[in-house]
């Protein structure tokens, strides 16, 4: 078990990047404790997958270091570096019993066979494979077959880290959930380093401690699901978690606050002067109808069970507004009020007045 | 549930049935007419049961040329699928040498049959051919249209020259198929080479492999064109296979009834073991 640090790291698959769409990944400066459950968020093609490959090393980065407990792992191949991972795709190997399939890591290592057996039974105890152990790995479903994959990185008692990269996509709906718990619940029994790659909130939310979130090859925030919901440091982070995203408006900027639609917006932060893109971001859950406050006009409602999403119009503007059910919805003109300490300025994408990414 | 019965979409079946007919089973039937039947010339039958059987059955030309048959399948199955699995496995995945590869791997099995025979012919000469010269320079003694041991050497030669590409195509198609995903969590399990083959590649190539051992089986069991242009069966009888000796007994001898009597105990015999063949290797799967 291990503190993983990366430092400096950036990776392009080709051989001479020039431009900054080259690099895969851009710069990458982390560090993650011993023990945590961590969620890599992101779309696709933001360069999660590359980097738990550089991590679990299936892939060389082009510049920087992986660290484990301080030490250079950089350029260790996958079975020095003791790591496990889980692919998107269930990996078993059809041949062999569930049995064999969970003590192949151990046989392969030379692990002593009456060792090998208690770690199995052991492991297969945990992850619900007890009443499977003797029958073949190819007949299993998909869940089982993960499962096999997980329990083949938890036996080993040598394992850094266990590395998910989106271990959920072949699973049927009804039992994502239940694997996801099971995830969580021997996360916390091993207390092993986890790390979740995936591209939906949901299942990055509910499953780690701290979240990495990612676009275009570059970390945008770091937090717990709170802190990201909460105080998104990027328009991105805003629009990606949550359902539906943060309204993210343009805005002009005078004297440090935030005028749109031709109005003065309170907001928490205070914006700084030379940014070339200036906007206003508020969640639909802290918008509301006023009294007072910008004139709009509503546009659609939609009904998502507790709650209605109402559309409206404003200063030329389309926002979301949050509404619990049975609250009136005035029909047509309306004014509206944005709640100002959940309300941001945000300049060329970051948060004005931020910490630093980390 | 309501199913319209219709049975008149079996007359939709009939072209096929009709073109099937003439090409296999009017042949089929008239060679099984045949090896129930004697005759003396002039187009005269007469019936004579199961005796073209027993003779082909006792007949020690047969025996000599089942088990020359046999040697020469197994020897080649044994050669020509190992080989073809290490070629498999030592071939690019990526790149553009995998065209460059597959080109080269599929040449030889482009050229006309005759043409591989009549090419191996004049290519293992004692005299003249590159390879007969060769060998003959470095101070083997070799001659294969003298020397049985020879002309065996040089038919399996020939064979394995052939037709160890489609082996080859076959098993690089099922590696292909395996997903990254395989050899990077077999890496992470700490697996050895031989351990990866041993569960990874060779359980994925296991169906491919079944067709192309099936295939070469029936192939070579049957092969006639190239042994027949390369050594004809000799020197004497000693690379006669069963197929050339079948066409020496129907229109070298013209005894149609034996000769149809041993199509069809050669018929049976290939059928029988590829059915062996074929049961033998999925029963794993049936096993599931």
């Amino acid at each position: 078990m291990a503190r993983i640090t990366l430092s400096g790291l950036r990776h392009s698959y080709m051989p001479n990047p020039a431009k900054d769409a080259d690099w895969a990944l851009k710069q990458l400066d982390l560090d993650w404790t011993d023990g945590g459950a961590y969620a890599l968020l992101g779309p696709s093609g933001c360069g999660k997958t590359t980097l738990l490959n550089i991590i679990s090393g299936l892939l060389v980065p082009s510049h920087g270091q992986i660290l484990f407990d301080g030490q250079d792992v950089t350029p260790l191949p996958p079975e020095q570096r003791h790591i496990a991972q889980v692919f998107q795709f269930p990996v078993v190997y059809d041949t062999m019993t569930v049995y064999d399939n969970l003590a192949f890591p151990l046989r392969n290592r030379g692990v002593p066979e009456s060792e090998v057996d208690s770690r199995v039974t052991e492991i297969a105890g945990m992850t619900d494979l007890t009443a499977m152990l003797q029958k073949r790995a190819a007949g299993l479903t998909a869940d089982g077959k993960q499962k096999i994959s997980l329990g083949r990185g938890l036996v080993r008692t040598d394992v850094n880290a266990i590395l998910f990269d989106e271990p959920l996509t072949v699973i049927d709906p009804h039992l994502k959930f239940q694997l996801r718990s099971k995830l969580k619940e021997l996360h916390q029994r091993v207390k092993r380093t986890m790390i979740y790659v995936t591209h939906d909130q949901t299942e990055a939310l509910t499953f780690a401690d701290r979240v990495v979130v990612m676009n275009v090859g570059e970390v945008v925030q770091i937090g717990t699901p709170e802190e990201l919901f909460e105080e998104p440091q990027h328009t991105f982070v805003g629009h990606f978690i949550g359902s539906p995203g943060m309204n993210v408006l343009p805005c002009q900027i005078e004297g440090g606050q935030a005028v749109f639609a031709g109005q003065r917006v309170q907001t928490s932060n205070k914006a700084a002067a030379g940014a070339e893109l200036n906007q206003v971001g508020v969640r639909p859950e802290h918008v509301r109808f006023a009294t007072s406050g910008l004139d709009a006009r509503v546009v659609r409602v939609s009904d998502a069970g507790r709650f209605n999403i109402v559309e409206a119009e404003c200063g030329g503007h389309s926002l979301k507004l949050l509404v619990k059910e049975g609250e009136s919805i005035p029909s047509e003109t309306t004014k509206l009020e944005f709640i100002p300490e959940k309300t941001r300025i945000y300049q060329d994408g970051w948060l004005a007045g931020r910490r630093s990414a980390a | 549930m309501n199913k319209t019965v219709n049975q008149k979409a079996w007359f939709l079946v009939l072209p096929v049935l009709v073109l099937v007919a003439f090409n296999a089973i009017v042949p089929l039937i008239t060679v099984v007419n045949y090896s129930v039947q004697e005759t003396f010339g002039n187009n005269v039958f007469f019936w004579s049961g199961i005796t073209w059987f027993e003779d082909v059955l006792r007949s020690p030309r047969f025996h000599a040329s089942l088990g020359r048959q046999l040697t020469f399948t197994f020897t080649i199955l044994a050669i020509e699928v190992p080989l073809g699995v290490l070629i498999a496995l030592a071939m690019p995945r990526k790149g553009i040498w995998v065209s460059v590869c597959l080109v080269l791997m599929a040449m030889p099995l482009l050229i006309p049959w005759n043409v591989v025979g009549a090419m191996w012919n004049i290519f293992a000469l004692p005299e003249i051919g590159l390879l007969g010269k060769t060998l003959n320079a470095m101070g083997f003694d070799y001659n294969y249209t003298r020397q049985p041991g020879d002309a065996w050497f040089t038919l399996i030669l020939m064979d394995v020259w052939h037709w160890t590409s489609l082996v080859v195509l076959l098993a690089y198609a099922g590696l292909v198929s395996i997903p990254d995903a395989y050899y990077q969590a077999a890496k992470i399990d700490g697996a050895s080479s031989w351990a990866i083959f041993r569960y990874i590649q060779l359980p994925k190539m296991k169906r491919v492999l079944t067709i192309a051992i099936l295939l070469r089986f029936m192939d070579s069991f049957n092969i006639y064109t190239e042994p027949s242009v390369l050594t004809g069966g000799g020197p004497g009888n000693s690379t006669t296979l069963l197929s050339i000796d079948l066409v020496k007994i129907a229109l070298g001898q013209f005894d149609l009834g034996p000769a149809a009597a041993m199509s069809l105990i050669y018929f049976l015999v290939i059928l029988l073991l590829s059915w062996i063949f074929y049961t033998v290797m999925t029963r794993d799967e049936a096993n599931q």
